[in-house]
């Protein structure tokens, strides 16, 4: 499935790309702008950054595959990362890992059918004191059990 | 008027720190008391955040940790004034896990607001710098040399020896980069320091700009810590505000401009290789060294690539003298090393102390022992690519050269700490796991060698041809240990290898119903 970009987020991304494209090394600051708008890096994006930035399409798209970060569709309403790392599995992470994702009923990569939570994995948060972590958008959660995560995803399905 | 202080750490925060100050100042509200609300902070006990200070003629008292329904009865106390309470554990200086340690790059970590420059001021900030104005740049370099001082980030590698190369190449322009890349499953000293007392690491840079004729820095972030970006942001810009930044630094003729550079969630776009070409906005794929990127590093300049712990821990050197930081440590590991305790443990936190402190020592005086009560039976020390440790080994001292010995790594100074129910097979076909999932794909011992890996454990414990399956997985490390071009395929045989000769009742064939009966255990 493909997604057209609507106008206004063709406008946005041209503005980004004004932005930053002076920048020495810009082309990681300007992706992160765009997902941080948009929420995603749709491959219509690919074309009017290479011209500003004087490369190849294939050399953004390789730059955008190659990180985790960048997503090439777009996310539900909340990003639900959960910790995969050591620590966290020291501390029952695989538990919390298979609750949440039977609770959801998706996998990693994949967005509730409601479109409220997309569930990734990730490693290492940095709250490894704090074990088993995770992350809802931009605020960390640490010593998470099933009922600190259930309270989690309701509230998130309800904002 | 009476200051409280709530911890504005992510870890905090992930303890519902916010929700605890809110009350705080709704309560106070409500009972019509005037207090001044500081969000400090972590002093790094995390099993107690979110940890309360108020300020008394005494010092600060401590209470933990402080949860919403707990403000009310701690009003009732008068805890503004130090009253008596169950959650109240005295003097915070007088905490033992706190006056056990010796605090030097963390000296001020959790005490002030981190973004507080005049807090900064007041607590010795700035005066490695005041210090570093009045001498030449070989002199810093050589102050930061007999110090002692190596890379933590890992590698260990003398500062003030990578310093000196920097000083030493001529070029229109040259860089310090700070790797916050902080991958490393089990640490989050970095964060703190950016987080809770970010002035020191922009105050590490900038000295380490004057020192080899640096006049750009970039601190490369991971995009997991949007905290520590918000709070490195907020203190970048003070410090230009003041005139700690940009031009004519403190009215000298040096200049060093500053920026914050976020990564995207590659592990190894920590390796200092993979991180340049990220920062130049390639794929982080690994450079083949030589050149070091001392000689030709970010755009091809010459560049200084430091951990955020080896930058923070300048201003401290250059403040009291390279004696003074050399005093601490054993054997060629000098000074002190903020060491992360993680996992199934009691007591976790941050734990800054001189080299030489043993394992057991973190484990059960700091640590208090795992969390499930159940005895503990395997450590993981220095991140994903450290190897595992059995219960004779807690005695080796924290020391690079000790554990180089017992074929382990100190690395960033994480410690995960593992229970009885842990199983040793899954954690090294998890180490395999992750080294695919990271992989830069450069070397094929790495990128296909730990698919492959992670195959073979899973027919070992299935017991499909076992002691075949033994001998290639011991291969395939080998391989992996002498083929790969970065430490990510060269070293996952650490945790792979050391599971596997530690642990070995772990790897016997189970009972899944498939078992091959020749080899069955
Ligand atoms: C796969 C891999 C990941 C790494 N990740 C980090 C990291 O997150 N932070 C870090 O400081 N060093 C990391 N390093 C080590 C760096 O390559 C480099 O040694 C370090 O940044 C140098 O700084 P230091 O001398 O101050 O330690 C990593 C190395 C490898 C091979
Ligand atoms: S060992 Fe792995 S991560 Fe390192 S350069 Fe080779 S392929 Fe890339
Ligand atoms: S290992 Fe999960 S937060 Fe670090």
């Amino acid at each position: 499935m493909t997604t057209a970009l609507s106008t206004e987020e063709l406008t946005k991304i041209e503005a980004h790309i004004t932005a930053h494209k002076h920048m020495p090394g810009a082309l990681l600051p300007l992706l992160h702008a765009i997902q941080d708008d948009i929420g995603w890096i749709s491959e219509e994006a690919y074309l009017p950054i290479s011209k500003a930035l004087a490369l190849s399409v294939a050399e953004v798209h390789g730059v955008v595959t190659f990180y985790h970060h960048f997503r090439r569709h777009p996310a539900g309403r909340h990003v639900l990362q959960v910790c995969r790392a050591e620590s966290c599995q020291a501390m029952g992470a695989e538990k919390l890992e298979a609750h949440v994702k039977s609770t959801l009923g998706v996998d990693y990569h994949q967005t509730t059918k409601d479109g409220a939570i997309t569930l990734e994995p990730v490693y290492c948060l940095g709250n490894c004191a704090c074990s088993p972590a995770v992350m809802m958008d931009d605020e960390v959660y640490g010593r998470m059990d099933n009922q600190k995560m259930a309270e989690l995803i309701s509230e998130a399905r309800g904002a | 008027m009476v200051k409280v202080f709530v911890p504005c750490d992510s870890s905090a925060l992930s303890l519902g720190a916010d929700r605890t100050a809110k009350t705080i100042v709704v309560e106070a509200q409500k009972r019509g008391v005037e207090i001044e609300l500081v969000r400090n902070g972590s002093r790094g006990l995390f099993w107690l955040e979110p940890m309360v200070e108020v300020t008394t003629d005494k010092g600060r008292v401590a209470y933990a940790p402080v949860q919403p329904k707990d403000v009310p009865s701690l009003f009732d106390a008068d805890f503004l004034n130090g009253g008596a309470h169950p959650l109240n554990l005295g003097l915070t200086e007088a905490l033992p896990w706190l006056k056990k340690q010796q605090r030097l790059t963390f000296a001020r970590v959790g005490i002030a607001d981190p973004v507080s420059l005049d807090d900064y001021l007041a607590h010795d900030g700035y005066k490695g710098l005041k210090n570093a104005l009045k001498m030449t740049g070989a002199e810093i370099v050589k102050a930061v040399t007999d110090s002692g001082l190596r890379g933590r980030g890992g590698a260990a590698f003398p500062t003030g020896i990578k310093w000196n190369t920097v000083l030493g190449c001529e070029s229109d322009q040259k860089y310090i980069v700070c790797n916050a890349d902080e991958g490393d499953s089990g640490t989050y000293s970095d964060r703190m320091i950016m987080e809770d007392d970010p002035f020191v690491l922009i105050e590490g840079m900038t000295i380490a700009g004057i020192a080899v004729g640096a006049t750009q820095g970039y601190i490369y972030l991971r995009s997991e810590y949007p905290h520590a970006l918000k709070t490195l942001n907020e203190a970048i810009n003070k410090a230009e505000a003041a005139g700690y930044l940009g031009e004519k630094i403190c009215g000298s003729n040096h200049t060093f401009d500053l920026e914050v550079r976020r990564a995207a969630g590659a592990y190894v776009c920590g390796e200092e290789t993979s991180l340049l070409e990220s920062l130049e906005g390639k794929r982080g794929l690994v450079r083949f060294k030589p050149p070091l990127p001392a000689i030709e590093g970010l755009f091809g300049k010459p560049t200084v690539v430091n951990n955020v712990i080896s930058l923070a821990t300048v201003p401290i050197i250059l403040d009291k003298g390279a004696a003074f930081y050399a005093n601490y440590g054993m054997g060629r590991s000098r000074g002190t090393l903020p060491i992360q305790l993680a996992g199934n443990l009691k007591h976790t936190g941050l734990v800054e102390l001189a080299f030489g402190a043993t394992l057991r020592e973190l484990l059960y005086d700091f640590g208090g022992g795992s969390a499930s009560g159940r005895p503990i039976r395997a450590v993981q020390v220095g991140g994903p690519l450290g190897a595992y440790l059995p219960e004779s080994q807690f005695d080796t001292p924290l020391d690079y050269e000790e554990f180089t010995k017992i074929w382990a790594v100190l690395g960033h100074g994480g410690i995960v700490a593992f229970d009885d129910t842990v199983d040793m097979a899954k954690m090294a076909r998890y180490a395999f796991e992750f080294c695919a999932i990271e992989s830069c794909g450069k070397c094929t011992p790495c990128r296909i060698g730990s698919i492959r890996g992670a195959e073979v454990i899973d027919k070992i414990v299935t017991g499909k041809d076992h002691a075949k399956n033994i001998q290639l997985v011991r291969d395939l490390s080998d391989t992996m240990l002498n083929g790969s071009l970065c430490a990510l395929g060269g070293m996952t045989p650490y945790p792979v290898l050391s599971a596997l000769n530690h642990f070995a009742e772990d790897f016997k064939p189970r009972d899944f119903g498939l078992q091959n009966k020749k080899v069955a255990a």
